[in-house]
């Protein structure tokens, strides 16, 4: 079967910088597949390559077995079929949280507005939030202002679910809450390819643990392996065991 | 909030009764001192002013109530066509001033020659004196004697206004677009919008909400160098005084104008401090 997504050779370079040396991973229909790494190594410069939000400089992205690194692709047909949420939130300040989950249905993908808004205010409801509907995201906390950002992300049914850090921004004390949506997601069969730091929470959802070390893949393979037993510990690797 | 709100009677401890006492008479103080102060500046002005040796004679010519009251109506007539002008320019200048912004902001070669077309223009009328524009567009344009080019000296002073003010505008607006972070940019992207949807659903409602206040600021201007049509001829507040005090050899209907112009300012810096109070309020202080 094909993967859902598959990155081939992937290179990307910052000036003299090279972020990510030839990584390639896949992502199977329903997996969770988690890049862990230390700060730098490359784990949003990925994401954020896979989304097509950054340009490469060598290797493929297939998405559904389609390249959609290609520039004679769509590249905007293709970030319509994958979401991401992003470390900082990045919600829009001036929409209530409805209508940060409503807009790219309605306006993306054609729903009729109360149809969007149907649609967003049963995501705030399995997101836990189905009371701040109408509340502007300063007024709510960092977890819950993540729980609306998956919430939008899930709003447009996306193929592939793109989680970028999305702790890393919290409280300790606000961790558990979406770390707790990413678990039912997971569960509900949401294919995901999310970067962390959180160990302990890779190792209980993810079906395989990519290490990023240095913009290369040290170690590819199921949790339980790859965390508690690190069989390469390459020079320059900055992972601590 | 003040403290005085809250009621004090609700088991306040006699430390804190003491305190708020305290606090209520330092605040009336603080009110009998700016009095006092407020007073005694106005005094020493006011004596300053009437004590100097050409006073007798600046109060003959600028200050002559019966001169005034005689040339209000005609002023106010005059004023009549500012206020006008005024709301035709501003409409023409905030969608003028939003249209080149953008195109300032498109990127992509195809748009090269629509961005230097819009940097072109903001070079051209940021830095050519209104005056001459005046002059140029007022009298040069009708002298062309095209079919269709109107010769209303109001309206070919107001669309000298448009022109002009829109290239400010319009760095004001782009200020605004730039202020926004890539992040918001990003993120519309990343849910599939297009440029154009993230421009127009994301970035500019946030940046139109950053930039008001200046906005509203570069109308307070508008608002009195819209008296500046004047000079092509079109009877305007400014103009009515002109002749009025033609007549009488009394400067005292340019003050009448002037005093109706900062009237008219008034309520617009009232509006653009209310809007920002607003805009603070709805972003949550944060």
């Amino acid at each position: 079967m094909t993967p859902v997504l598959e990155v081939r050779d992937l290179v990307k370079r910052y000036g003299d910088t090279t972020v990510l040396d030839h990584v390639g991973l896949t992502v199977d229909e329903h997996q969770v597949v988690t890049v862990i790494g230390s700060s730098g190594s490359g784990k949003s410069t990925l994401l954020r390559c896979v989304d097509l939000l950054e340009e490469i400089d060598d290797g493929q992205i297939l998405l559904d077995g389609v390249d959609v690194s290609d520039p004679r692709n769509d590249a905007a047909a293709a970030q319509r079929r994958m979401a991401i949420v992003f470390q900082a939130f990045n919600l829009f300040p001036h929409m209530t949280a409805a209508a940060n989950i409503a807009l790219a249905p309605r306006v993306v993908h054609g729903l009729p507005a109360d149809e969007a808004d149907a649609r967003a205010r049963d995501l705030l409801d399995r997101v836990g939030l189905a009371d701040r509907a109408d509340a502007h995201p300063d007024r709510l906390s960092g977890g819950q202002q993540q729980r609306v950002a998956i919430a939008r992300a899930l709003a447009v049914r996306p193929r592939l679910l793109l989680l970028d850090e999305i702790t890393s921004a919290l409280d300790p004390e606000l961790v558990g809450e979406v770390l707790a949506i990413v678990r039912g997601l997971a569960a509900d069969g949401v294919t995901i390819l999310m970067a962390t730091h959180e160990m302990g929470f890779a190792r209980q959802v993810s079906d395989r643990v990519c290490f990023l070390d240095g913009g290369r893949v040290l170690e590819s393979g199921p949790p339980a392996r790859c965390s508690a037993n690190p069989n390469t510990n390459g020079p320059g690797s900055s992972w601590p065991v | 909030m003040t403290p005085e709100l809250a009621t004090p009677e609700l088991a306040l401890s006699p430390l804190a009764r003491e305190r708020q006492a305290y606090r209520r008479s330092r605040a009336r103080r603080s009110t009998l001192v700016a009095l006092a102060s407020t007073v005694v500046f106005a005094v020493a002005v006011a004596v300053g002013v009437t004590s100097a040796p050409g006073w007798p004679r600046v109060q003959d010519t600028f200050l002559d109530l019966r001169v005034g009251w005689e040339s209000l109506p005609a002023i106010l007539s005059g004023l009549w066509l500012n206020v006008r002008v005024l709301v035709v320019a501003e409409i023409g200048v905030l969608l003028l001033g939003l249209l080149i912004a953008v195109l300032r902001t498109l990127r992509g070669p195809v748009f090269f020659p629509l961005r230097a077309l819009a940097t072109g223009y903001v070079d051209l009328f940021r830095g050519v004196p209104l005056l001459i524009a005046l002059y140029l567009i007022g009298f040069g344009l009708p002298a062309l004697r095209l079919q269709g080019i109107p010769t209303d000296t109001a309206v070919l002073g107001t669309i000298t206004l448009i022109l002009i003010y829109s290239a400010y505008v319009a760095e004001v607006f782009r200020a605004g677009i730039e202020s926004v972070h890539p992040s918001q940019r990003a993120a519309a992207r990343s849910l599939g919008l297009t440029h154009r949807q993230s421009m127009r659903l994301v970035i500019l409602p946030q940046a139109v909400r950053r930039v008001l206040p200046p906005l509203l600021n570069d109308f307070v201007a508008l608002q009195k160098d819209v008296g500046l049509i004047s000079v092509l001829g079109a009877v305007d507040a400014i103009r009515a005084a002109q002749i009025a005090s033609a007549r009488t050899f009394d400067f005292t209907p340019y003050v009448v104008a002037a005093l109706l112009f900062v009237l008219l300012a008034v309520p617009t810096g009232r509006i653009a401090d209310a809007v920002a109070a607003r805009a603070t309020r709805r972003q949550g202080l944060a």
